[in-house]
């Protein structure tokens, strides 16, 4: 029990700015943008605050409405979860500047109603990294997912069909982590995490264990798009309207991946977890190295750069889920260095993304022609994070990948170093496929014709990306400190990097 | 060698880093443009200096600059291999910044703006490379150096250019990221450590077997030191204006590709390890098959850039080739062979500029009776030429002279015939031009078309790098000086 509220207000700053832009919103537009970066300002100011405050005296545990656990709702504020926190905020705010101006040009009069569900979307976002209560965590993973339907749903074309698939691929992904809640709650009679954890050492019913561990875990998988369980997603994500997709394509995956080391690591334990069942440790960190293969050689295929982006995001899911079932610290360390990478890398190229849609009106391959000189700037801010994805010293990408490769290294799963470098190359082939076509003119063409607007995007879209840029070099060079003080903190007692 | 904090080493790096902004802004007005590069290029050399007489008295020079990886810093640091590196690849930087400017604009090439700017960011990472303490840092500055080229490669944009730029791209991405990261990742992962140190890190860490893969995998994966089979983008690299081929592909990149092999060789491996297990012998294998191919290859082409490309695949070798020897003159040899292999073959290349910028001219059957028409040029060709093949009394000969001397040293007869032949062969190839361009051909062209020489700032840069080829034969104090302080000291 702690006296801070803090990381209350930064949860509930979102859910109220939520109310406050629909009904403002409706009577002028003018609200929204101060409404919702205001809000979001407030939470990550708050959020780091909080991150100093675990930083220096340690994680706490909150019980909301005083209600004690097991009965009432307990929060969690370690370092990961500060972290996860100040990142799920800063990203918001960052994408939140970007979606504004884009959703003004593609869903007029209907803005007030995309924002209710985003900021009901990033309040829920920060619920899940908080919640310390199995059952709690469920209903937020709803919450989260139900918003991301209606805002998919709002895009155009097939966008409908593609929420549509989302949400039953998404529904089953709940019941499975659904089931397995109900296993544990049938086991320990409790739902609260850390007494799930204190309870199930001492049970002997193996098979009900290994269930309930089975069912968490394919349903965050399912959630989280691992191939092969990603068919829901380049759809999904691709035909969502572009504010939507800036800011789900960077945290949604993450997130999820944060929830699977928290089911791995406070509701079972390390040792459970990798050595409890033979073989599944390897057969896991082979399916997500397959994965990683598979969905990278799925990327080559595409021929539209959000769709490619999409791509490229499944395969990151494989390298955090294979860096965390490593099973050693270095390999840990750089999973949870590449959640923090890969949601500022792929915020990035989705704003970059979203820049050049504004301006051009197409992400197709053969509409980028002639890019560099006509948005240097968007060009140059994509080409950063183009790098970090391909992981070129010293933008931050380079770091995890390599604690990842280290951690693989030294756990001998050689096919998972494989997979890595591959990805790594293909991923060189990707961009520089689309670097050669916004740098050469198109073939048999001469300079770009007047029909082709010239000039960046506007500062409202611009200044979020050069910030996100900037973001993945500091990141990069601040890798050691961030390691020493918040990561290793974060790793389960008896694994150090 | 003693080590004070300074930040000397990073302004010497972040000089033309800075410059590449000034440059980019000033795209309208060439003149102050020109000035910044010119500016930078010099301003790069007197900080090298600067650092020059303390390197020499033993006392160097080193920068923390970031903490990223325990026990492996992004750290800068000054000692006598980086500082002759920097010091050759610094002054040939001036010389080819005006002979750029030269180049440029007699042939009022388009995007010069971006040619400048990205030539700032080449030359910044060069010589981060040289000052680099470990080797993640060299790692971070040489994938730098790798895309900061790849505009400058592709600088025509037409479909031949877009053609050589994939080719150099597979080639230098794909072997630093499929080979020489998963080789760093071993060695970290067997010592703890990637820091440069004398004598070496690996010595008692590994079983003889890994240590073989991992020499292989540094060995092909610095492809930019262009050993066969990783040697196919160079000559594709020749589609690029002629002082990039002149100063990245005769000197800064390629040599650059070399620097690291050495630098893993002498610091990471350390001569005593790989002469306990015998593997200098891997090295001379690949080194002496790539010197002897390349050499024949280089006869059978006509264009010229691509001649002299073949040239340097084989010249690079023999560098590594010295090292591999692990004798005393076969090490300073092949160290020293990257400074008079640079002053000879920069002075090739402008020589090629020049005959294209005054007659546009590629290919050297077309060349009969240039050399009558462009003496300074062609003579200043022939002493590049002799420099390379390594006669006396010019600064290959010193090169050449060491890692004959290594061989013999060695004990290794073959390598002895190996570097005969190719010198041979150097003469083969290099004096059939210079003895068309000024015998060969019509006496007499008559009133038609008249062939000058190139523009002054073609021709000064070339007359002084082919001047000082000659004075590194008497005057070689500084860069034997640096070299045995770098393998001995």
């Amino acid at each position: 029990m702690t006296s801070t509220n803090l990381h209350m207000y930064v949860m509930m700053a979102p859910l109220l700015a939520a109310f406050a832009v629909n009904l403002l919103g409706r009577v002028s537009r003018a609200w929204i943008g101060p409404l919702s970066l205001g809000a979001l300002t407030f939470s990550t100011i708050g959020a780091l605050l909080t991150l100093l405050r675990v930083l220096h005296h340690g994680a706490y545990r909150y019980t909301v409405g005083n209600w004690q656990p097991p009965f009432g709702i307990e929060l969690v504020i370690d370092p990961l979860s500060a972290l996860m926190l100040l990142l799920v905020s800063g990203v918001a705010l960052l994408a939140t500047c970007s979606a504004l101006k884009s959703v003004q040009n593609e869903l007029p009069g209907r803005e007030h109603l995309f924002f209710t569900l985003y900021m009901i979307l990033v309040a829920g976002l920060l619920g899940l990294v908080l919640t310390g209560d199995a059952f709690n965590l469920y209903v937020l993973l709803e919450i989260t997912s139900i918003t991301t339907y209606g805002l998919i749903a709002m895009g155009s074309g097939r966008a409908a069909l593609s929420s549509f698939n989302y949400i039953i691929m998404g529904s089953i992904g709940a019941c499975f982590y659904l089931l397995g809640v109900g296993y544990l709650y049938i086991l320990t009679g409790t739902l609260n995490m850390a007494d799930i954890a204190s309870i199930l050492p001492g049970l002997n019913a193996p098979a009900a264990i290994a269930t309930a561990f089975a069912f968490l875990l394919v349903g965050l998988w399912v959630k989280m798009a691992l191939f092969p369980l990603h068919i829901w997603l380049p759809n999904a994500y691709s035909q969502a309207p572009t504010g939507a997709g800036v800011m789900i394509a960077p945290l949604m995956t993450k997130v999820t991946i944060y929830l699977m080391i928290r089911v791995m690591f406070s509701i079972f334990s390390p040792d459970y977890t990798f050595f409890a069942h033979a073989g599944v440790q390897a057969g896991i960190v082979w399916a997500a190295s397959l994965a990683i293969l598979c969905a990278s050689g799925l990327a080559l295929a595409q021929r539209n750069l959000r769709r490619m982006l999409t791509y490229i995001l499944i395969a990151e899911v494989g390298y955090m889920v294979g860096g965390v079932w490593l099973a050693n610290g270095t390999g840990m360390t750089g999973a949870m260095l590449h959640i923090v990478n890969d949601a500022l890398m792929t915020l990035c190229l989705f704003l970059a993304a979203a820049a050049i849609i504004y301006r051009t009106g197409s992400l197709e391959f053969d509409r980028l022609h002639g890019l560099y000189r006509r948005m240097p700037l968007t060009m140059a801010a994509f080409t950063v994070g183009a790098f970090s994805m391909i992981g070129i010293p010293p933008t931050c990408g380079f770091f995890s990948k390599w604690y990842l490769l280290l951690g693989a290294v030294q756990a001998q799963h050689w096919e998972f170093v494989a997979a890595l470098l591959a990805s790594s190359l293909i991923n060189a082939v990707l961009f520089f496929r689309l670097f050669e076509l916004a740098y050469f003119k198109p073939a048999g063409e001469d300079v770009p014709s007047a029909s082709q607007p010239c000039g960046d995007a506007p500062p409202l879209l611009l200044s979020p990306l050069v910030l996100t840029a900037v973001a993945l070099l500091v990141v990069g060079l601040g890798t050691g400190p961030l390691i020493e003080n918040v990561i290793r903190l974060a790793l389960p007692p008896g694994f150090a990097p | 060698m003693t080590y004070q904090s300074s930040l000397l080493p990073l302004a010497a790096i972040g000089i033309s880093l800075a410059a590449a902004v000034p440059i980019m802004l000033s795209g309208r007005k060439p003149n102050l443009r020109e000035f910044w590069t010119l500016l930078a290029a010099v301003g790069k050399f007197v900080l090298v200096a600067a650092m020059l007489p303390s390197v020499l008295a033993g006392h160097g020079f080193v920068l923390t600059l970031a903490e990223v990886v325990p026990g492996v810093p992004i750290q800068l640091r000054v000692d006598a291999m980086g500082m002759y590196f920097a010091l050759v690849a610094s002054f040939l930087w001036i010389c080819t910044s005006v002979y750029s400017i030269g180049y440029m604009r007699k042939l009022k090439e388009h995007d010069q703006t971006r040619y400048f700017a990205a030539f700032a960011l080449a030359i910044a990472a060069t010589i981060g490379v040289a000052f680099s303490a470990n080797l993640l840092t060299l790692y971070l500055f040489y994938e730098m150096l790798s895309l900061a080229t790849y505009p400058l490669v592709t600088h025509e944009r037409n479909a031949e250019a877009r053609f050589s730029g994939r080719k150099y791209l597979i080639y230098i991405l794909g072997t630093s990221i499929g080979l020489v990261l998963p080789a760093m990742l071993i060695t970290y992962a067997l010592t703890g450590t990637l820091d440069f140190t004398v004598g070496g890190i690996l010595a008692g860490q590994a079983s003889p077997a890994t240590l073989a893969l991992l020499l292989v995998l540094f060995l092909l994966g610095f492809a930019k030191a262009a050993i066969m089979p990783m040697h196919g983008w160079l000559p594709a690299a020749m589609v690029a204006p002629t002082p990039v081929s002149s100063f990245l592909h005769g000197v800064a990149v390629v040599k650059v590709g070399v620097f690291s092999i050495l630098r893993v060789i002498f610091f990471i491996f350390g001569p005593a390890l790989l002469r306990e297990l015998d593997y200098g012998t891997i090295i001379t294998t690949l080194t002496s098959i790539t010197i002897l191919v390349a050499s024949l290859i280089a006869l059978t082409q006509d264009n010229l850039k691509r001649r002299l490309a073949y040239s340097t695949i084989g010249q690079l070798s023999y560098m590594v080739l010295g090292a591999g020897m692990l004798t005393a003159a076969g090490m300073t040899g092949g160290l020293l062979h990257i400074a008079m292999h640079a002053f000879g073959k920069i002075t090739l290349f402008f020589c090629a500029g020049a005959i294209y910028v005054a007659s546009h001219k590629k290919y050297i059957s077309e060349m009969d009776g240039l050399g009558r028409r462009m003496p300074v040029t062609y003579g200043a060709f022939l002493l590049g030429a002799l420099s390379i093949i390594g006669i006396p009394p010019l600064g290959g000969f010193i090169s050449k002279w060491n890692l004959l001397l290594g061989a013999v040293e060695a004990d290794q007869w073959v390598l002895l015939l190996v570097l005969l032949t190719s010198s041979l062969l150097n003469a083969a190839y290099f004096l059939p031009i210079v003895y068309r361009g000024f015998f060969a051909g019509p006496r007499d062209t008559g009133a038609g078309e008249v062939i000058q020489e190139a523009p002054l700032l073609c021709l000064i840069p070339l007359t002084l790098t082919a001047l000082a080829s000659v004075g590194l034969f008497f005057f070689p104090g500084v860069f034997l000086e640096l070299v045995h302080a770098a393998l001995f000291r």
